[in-house]
């Protein structure tokens, strides 16, 4: 592989865009693909089929044989609140390889101290949640407690495309929490979007046991597709 | 979706612009129950450094050797292991599946 070609593929993958390099696996003549340009290109079909599925495979073409390396829209995670949990969760986010964002208005939480080698934003949600454009790559997290900032965070997330919403809270906490969000006007369909109380049930405790059982609800979430298909 | 091999792919980068000669190993295909999905990288630079895997730990040895002529020669190879492979009786997957490798130079 040109050094130039490996360049570009990390630099999409940099820019939260996806993109595939073809490999001939005989005469090892490679080229890369952008997601933009996957429709002039001549394996169209396959790839559109691996952009979809998220996987790489090999297809065969007159005869030959083509490996296509599928990298997708890295995964996002947005936490709302920049709490104790949020501490424990960012790292292990990025351990995951997912993209972390906190906001949290409460300036004395919202500091790059208590977040190192993340994006901190010290805003409403509602005010910096538009510009973040919550995509189908997105997982966001609602860990505030105080529903001045978490609501408007959920009532967003719930008319985006994200793939997983989860709040923290209790049983009777979430149960307020649906009454003022149906007050707002968000439906029931939508409201059952929400992981509440969050996390897998795993008997958690501290906030780094519960930064777990968030994570691993956000990997199944992810994964449900390809647990099905197998 | 999780894209856990991006951060291999920017190793290589990284190894081959500090003036490393570097391969990357490449799962393309797999059979039966195989410990890494396709996709999976593992990069080797010159001095036999690694980083990333594409078994669990039973065929990076071979690999890492097989490297070593690809950054000499830079002629992309493809290999195959599985329990009906001879090699395997050395080397081989234990769990029962197949798994077939491309490794390439960074040039």
């Amino acid at each position: 592989m040109r050094l130039g070609l490996l360049s570009d593929l990390n630099a999409e993958q940099a820019a939260r865009r996806a993109a595939i390099l073809i490999t001939d696996i005989i005469s090892g003549e490679q080229r890369l693909v952008r997601e933009k340009e996957v429709r002039e290109d001549p394996l169209v079909q396959e790839l559109q089929e691996c952009l979809d599925q998220g996987k790489s495979r090999l297809v065969e073409r007159d005869g030959r044989q083509f490996f296509l390396t599928v990298q997708v829209t890295p995964v996002r995670v947005v936490i709302i609140g920049a709490v104790h949990i949020s501490q424990a969760l960012a790292p292990m986010a990025r351990r995951l390889d997912l993209d972390v964002t906190i906001i949290d208005p409460r300036t004395a939480f919202a500091t790059p101290e208590r977040f190192p080698d993340v994006l901190v934003l010290a805003e409403w949600p509602d005010t910096v949640l538009p510009d973040l454009k919550l995509d189908r790559y997105t997982a966001v997290v609602a860990l505030t407690h105080d529903p001045k900032i978490d609501d408007a965070a959920l009532s967003a997330a719930l008319q985006s495309q994200c793939f997983y919403i989860g709040a923290l809270g209790s049983r009777e906490t979430h149960e307020r929490r649906i009454q003022r969000l149906t007050a707002a006007g968000i439906t029931e369909v939508d409201l059952a979007r929400i992981h509440a109380p969050i996390g897998l049930d795993i008997g958690a405790v501290s906030p780094a046991e519960i930064a777990v059982s968030v994570l691993a609800e956000i990997v199944a979430t992810l994964r449900k597709e390809r647990r099905r298909s197998a | 979706m999780l894209s856990n091999d991006t951060d291999i792919l920017r190793t290589a980068e990284a190894w081959r612009r500090a003036g490393k000669g570097v391969a990357i190993a490449t799962v393309i295909e797999t059979w039966k129950s195989a410990p890494r999905p396709v996709g999976s990288h593992l990069v080797i630079d010159e001095d036999t450094n690694f980083f990333g895997s594409v078994s669990g730990g039973c065929v990076e040895g071979v690999i890492i050797t097989e490297a070593l002529g690809v950054i000499e020669d830079g002629k992309p190879r493809l290999l195959e292991f599985g329990v009906a492979d001879e090699t395997a009786w050395q080397v081989g997957l234990s769990c029962g599946g197949r798994i077939r490798i491309y490794v390439e130079r960074v040039d």
